[in-house]
């Protein structure tokens, strides 16, 4: 089921190898999805050329403050990046 | 003065630019190698990957201005535009391929940047190459980190209560800002608008300023 918009989510903290396009800076971070876009094939798989099934990909909005520790310039301000949904760690459906 | 001791400098003071008649790389090497496989094969000809690199080199912002224009006279068009950024983009005659393209609205509360932290994610088929400094670490590092201290060094001093969103295009989705129509620009046509629009106002280091 797709990840309805303003669902706090948290990102899988994972240092697997390979070719990942989810940001050491937001792993472990938690954000909120700000849409979902479809669903894509998981380049992971692609740049090995092997077949990939399909990946729901969704935008999270972070916060300046969750991803930095310090010398932050605005709270408010943040920082949006795409992730697809195997890198979602299960959320609570109630909040 | 080519006998001053400034050996590194040409006589008009500009650096001396390497000869690049250094071995080719590995990689070098396998992208000619399998480009000549190709062509022998007759996959293509070097005819049409001439062709190709032409149509990359031809796409230029103005592609980009061209649709902000349109979306700051259309406010149907602008609608579409921010609803789905590859569709009101085909709308206009644009051949962005299978690109999907994602416009943010920069307001008076709002003010959006584009970055791609992992390599050089650019939406090329509306804006061209991605200039040089895009593509270096210390953009892709400091503009999800301190991306306020960057756009100071552009220029562009936001005011704190403007807030501040950085685009990160970490996957498929291409982005475009579609910047603030200065409220001097209202009597002007849809042409006239395109020439305003720079390049660095649609990545979001810039804005479209006062007239000038």
């Amino acid at each position: 089921m797709t990840i309805p918009p303003g669902t706090s989510i948290t990102i899988k903290d994972s240092a697997q190898p390979g070719h990942i396009r989810t940001p050491y800076y937001i792993r472990g971070k938690t954000g909120v999805i700000e849409r979902s876009l479809g669903e894509f094939k998981n380049p992971e798989q692609l740049a090995y050329s092997l077949p990939s099934s399909l990946y729901e990909l969704y935008r999270v909005r972070f916060k300046m403050s969750e991803l930095w520790n310090h010398d932050i310039e605005n709270p408010n301000d943040t920082v949006e990046a795409e992730v697809f949904s195997h890198w979602i760690e299960e959320y609570n459906n109630a909040t | 003065m080519p006998h001053d001791g400034h050996d590194h400098l040409s006589s008009s003071g500009h650096p001396f630019r390497k000869d690049n008649d250094t071995p080719l790389t590995y990689w070098q090497l396998m992208e000619i190698s399998v480009r000549e496989l190709m062509i022998t094969k007759g996959e293509f000809s070097s005819t049409e990957i001439n062709k190709q690199i032409e149509i990359m080199d031809a796409r230029t912002p103005a592609n980009g201005s061209a649709l902000v224009a349109r979306a700051w006279s259309d406010p149907e068009f602008k609608k579409r535009l921010l609803k789905n950024g590859a569709e009101a983009a085909r709308e206009l005659g644009f051949d962005i391929g299978p690109m999907h393209l994602i416009a943010v609205e920069n307001t008076e509360h709002v003010h959006n940047l584009i970055v791609c932290t992992l390599c050089s994610c650019y939406p090329r088929n509306l804006l061209g190459f991605p200039p040089d400094w895009y593509k270096t670490k210390e953009y892709r590092s400091r503009a999800v980190k301190e991306p306020r201290s960057v756009l100071e060094e552009f220029g562009l001093v936001l005011p704190a209560e403007i807030n501040l969103r950085v685009h990160d295009s970490t996957a498929d989705m291409r982005y475009i800002v579609l910047p603030m129509r200065p409220k001097w620009t209202h009597e002007m046509n849809e042409n006239d608008l395109a020439r305003l629009i720079s390049r660095d106002s649609m990545i979001g280091t810039s804005i479209i300023g006062s007239n000038p």
